[in-house]
């Protein structure tokens, strides 16, 4: 059960800093219909993440207590757990440090520049649509209920950000570079989504999670039609930006949960 | 028909409250200042965006954390509402930017304070969009059609901003003491401002007299003014708050609550520019727009090519 | 439509019609700005059906958009005024009548 948890933890953070980092542009956006657009992708992201970190806590809750101790290296949440309080969506989210969360590095790599932001909604979005397709047979009914939700949206997703690799590949010079750039410098933290950790494999064995290295090559297609047709070269190279699936993050994760759970630690345990 | 008739015909259409539409004849000054209101309006929207979204990465919860940025999502769709508006006045929405970068276009004063605490974002629903709601329901009935239209959507969407911006409020005064006391200090910082948002009063109002005869607006700034102060008191005791307006009190011969004199001077200052966030607030309207020109330029070239390729195309074909 | 798009670099102009439910015309629900149909069908779906307005689209670059001439709408409206019996409370029919 321990690992089912630390499974959809995994997903639920990936959805929740991936999420934070979008809203980031709300009112910095290039051209209003575009905020106005990435909002709502934002907004479908907390969305997924909220699924998720609710199944977790429910997960977590139905735990018997020698189980619960020691889960997670968050003082805040131990004492839940001492009292013998049930968690929720928001403990989650706001009482864990960087070291207890499971998210992938390219979902907290800075926004940069428009290119940069839609090099990896790009990656992201195109593995998000392979990977909910098949997460929606989990024997899970609550991962597949989100799964099957959420793929809507990522379809949407990565419709919109097809469409802006393809626009600014094949647009002017500059954004051509740009693009290619922006696309050079993220690629590194793709391998991250294939590679299966214990907790995954697990998972897929017991036909609950997603075998995510089974979907590289289709990954790849996908990227590389898109790229293509961008008039845009498929990057190369190592790609051995890695660890945030074992909670070894980069150093951006910390001023971004630093901001996030500003409210929740200078003020504990109050309601907002 | 000479202009003469061209402005009877107008003037009848007004008196009898029917709506000018984009190519009716309309008297210069009319379009004018239509296009000086509405376009004010959509950057107070945009520009609005900054003090609250300064708060979406740091909500303290998932909920309220979806809740705000859904708002003010909603706050540029707003602005792009009535920048379409604008649009159909024969103004461009670039050409309305480059009124605000360049500081000639005004927006709402009151987005130059700055939002120092979580209880802003609930003090900012509840005030400022319900000094906003005041303004904009008055104005579904304006003269002008696509600028009507655009209120009553507005309107529409409005309606869940002050609640919500309400309900943070009420969460918190149930809360702990520290809790109270941030509500308390965002109401104090907010209070003013919110009622400076009526723009100044009625006999220091140049544009109200022909604005009302225009019916571009339906009430003047203290007559909303008032209802909003009226409104709000009650509101305010619900939350077992204090307005800091030692001046307010209840009067029965006028049915009205009296309140204390604003601050003008602080009012003409913040419009002038020297408002507390006046330069971060354009600095980041103006980075925004100057960031993104080579994006918008990429992707005007791009449909460019490819309308060229699909004219080759039927060409070779 | 009046003139729009003096500057070349602004995207252009999009109407926005938006059928709210299956069976009801599409209305116009305002406009956009978007390079190319695609990404105004795409941009009105994120900007005007964001509260499920919406179940399908249509959009039309502002200057395509013909419109009558408000000035001679005394000819071209004025003359249906006389028309009533083209109404159905025109005709006089006994009450006991039903079904039509």
């Amino acid at each position: 059960m321990k690992n089912r948890i630390l499974y959809t933890l995994q997903l639920a953070d990936n959805a929740l800093i991936y999420g934070h980092r979008l809203s980031e542009w709300c009112g910095h956006g290039p051209v209003l219909e575009q905020d106005i657009a990435l909002t709502n992708i934002s907004l479908d992201f907390l969305g997924q993440a909220r699924g998720f970190y609710q199944h977790a806590a429910n997960l977590f809750n139905a735990l018997p207590l020698a189980e619960k101790q020691g889960m997670f290296l968050s003082v805040a949440l131990e004492e839940k757990v001492k009292k013998g309080e049930n968690i929720d969506e928001d403990d989650l989210a706001y009482l864990r440090d960087g070291w207890d969360f499971r998210n992938l590095l390219i979902t907290e790599q800075p926004n940069g520049d428009w290119a940069t932001t839609v090099a990896r909604a790009f990656y992201f979005d195109t593995f998000n649509h392979l990977y909910y397709t098949q997460l929606q047979k989990s024997n899970d009914l609550q991962l597949a209920a989100v799964a099957e939700k959420s793929l809507k949206e990522v379809t949407y997703h990565k419709r919109w950000s097809s469409e802006w690799v393809i626009r600014l590949g094949d647009g002017t010079q500059e954004s051509h570079e740009k693009m290619q750039a922006a696309l050079n410098d993220l690629w590194p933290f793709t391998g991250e989504m294939f590679r299966m950790t214990d907790v995954e494999q697990e998972m897929a064995d017991g036909k609950t999670g997603v075998d995510a290295a089974a979907l590289h090559s289709q990954w790849k297609q996908d990227i590389v039609s898109i790229i293509d047709e961008a008039t845009l070269q498929l990057p190369e190279g190592t790609r051995l930006q890695d660890g945030g699936k074992d909670v070894r993050h980069s150093e951006h994760l910390g001023y971004i949960l630093a901001e996030l759970q500003f409210i929740q630690r200078a003020y504990p345990g109050m309601e907002w | 028909m000479t202009v003469r008739d061209f402005q009877q015909a107008f003037d009848e259409k007004i008196d009898r409250e029917i709506a000018i539409e984009p190519r009716d004849w309309m008297p210069d000054n009319y379009r004018k200042t239509l296009i000086r209101q509405i376009s004010q309006h959509a950057h107070s929207e945009i520009v609005g965006m900054l003090p609250e979204g300064n708060w979406i990465t740091r909500a303290p919860s998932l909920r309220r954390k979806a809740v705000l940025l859904a708002k003010v999502q909603d706050e540029a769709g707003h602005g792009l509402y009535l920048y379409s508006a604008a649009e159909t006045l024969g103004i461009t929405r670039d050409e309305m930017y480059e009124q605000l970068h360049t500081g000639k276009a005004k927006y709402s004063s009151i987005f130059n304070y700055p939002t120092t605490s979580w209880a802003d974002m609930g003090a900012i629903g509840w005030l400022v969009d319900g000094a906003a709601i005041m303004n904009q329901v008055a104005l579904c009935r304006t003269s002008y059609g696509p600028y009507a239209r655009a209120m009553v959507r507005i309107c529409k969407e409005e309606s869940f901003h002050q609640r919500q911006g309400y309900e943070i409020l009420l969460q918190m005064s149930k809360g702990t003491e520290i809790q109270r006391k941030m509500v308390q200090d965002s109401i104090n910082r907010w209070w003013w401002p919110s009622l400076m948002m009526f723009g100044p009063s009625d006999d220091n109002s140049p544009n109200t007299e022909q604005s009302m005869r225009w019916r571009v607006k339906r009430f003047t700034n203290d007559e909303l003014r008032q209802r909003f102060v009226d409104v709000t008191v009650e509101q305010c005791n619900i939350l077992g708050m204090k307005l800091p307006d030692p001046d307010l009190k209840w009067n029965e011969e006028r049915g009205h609550y009296d309140f204390g004199e604003i601050n003008w001077e602080e009012f003409w200052n913040v419009v002038n520019g020297n408002g507390p966030c006046n330069k971060e607030r354009l600095e980041a309207r103006t980075k925004a727009w100057e960031n993104g020109q080579w994006v918008r330029d990429a992707a005007l070239a791009y449909s460019e090519k490819r309308k060229q390729r699909a004219k080759s195309d039927t060409k070779a074909a | 439509m009046p003139e729009q798009n003096s500057n070349k670099n602004e995207w252009p102009l999009w109407e926005v019609f938006i059928r709210s439910k299956a069976g009801l015309d599409h209305k116009h629900a305002g406009s956009l700005h978007a390079i190319d149909a695609q990404m105004a069908i795409e941009n009105a779906r994120d900007v005007y059906t964001r509260r499920m307005e919406g179940v399908s689209i249509w959009v039309v670059e502002s200057k395509h958009v013909h419109a009558s001439d408000p000035d001679s709408s005394g000819a071209m409206f004025d003359p249906a005024n006389d028309k009533i019996y083209r109404h159905p409370t025109f005709y006089d029919l006994p009450d006991e009548l039903t079904h039509m």
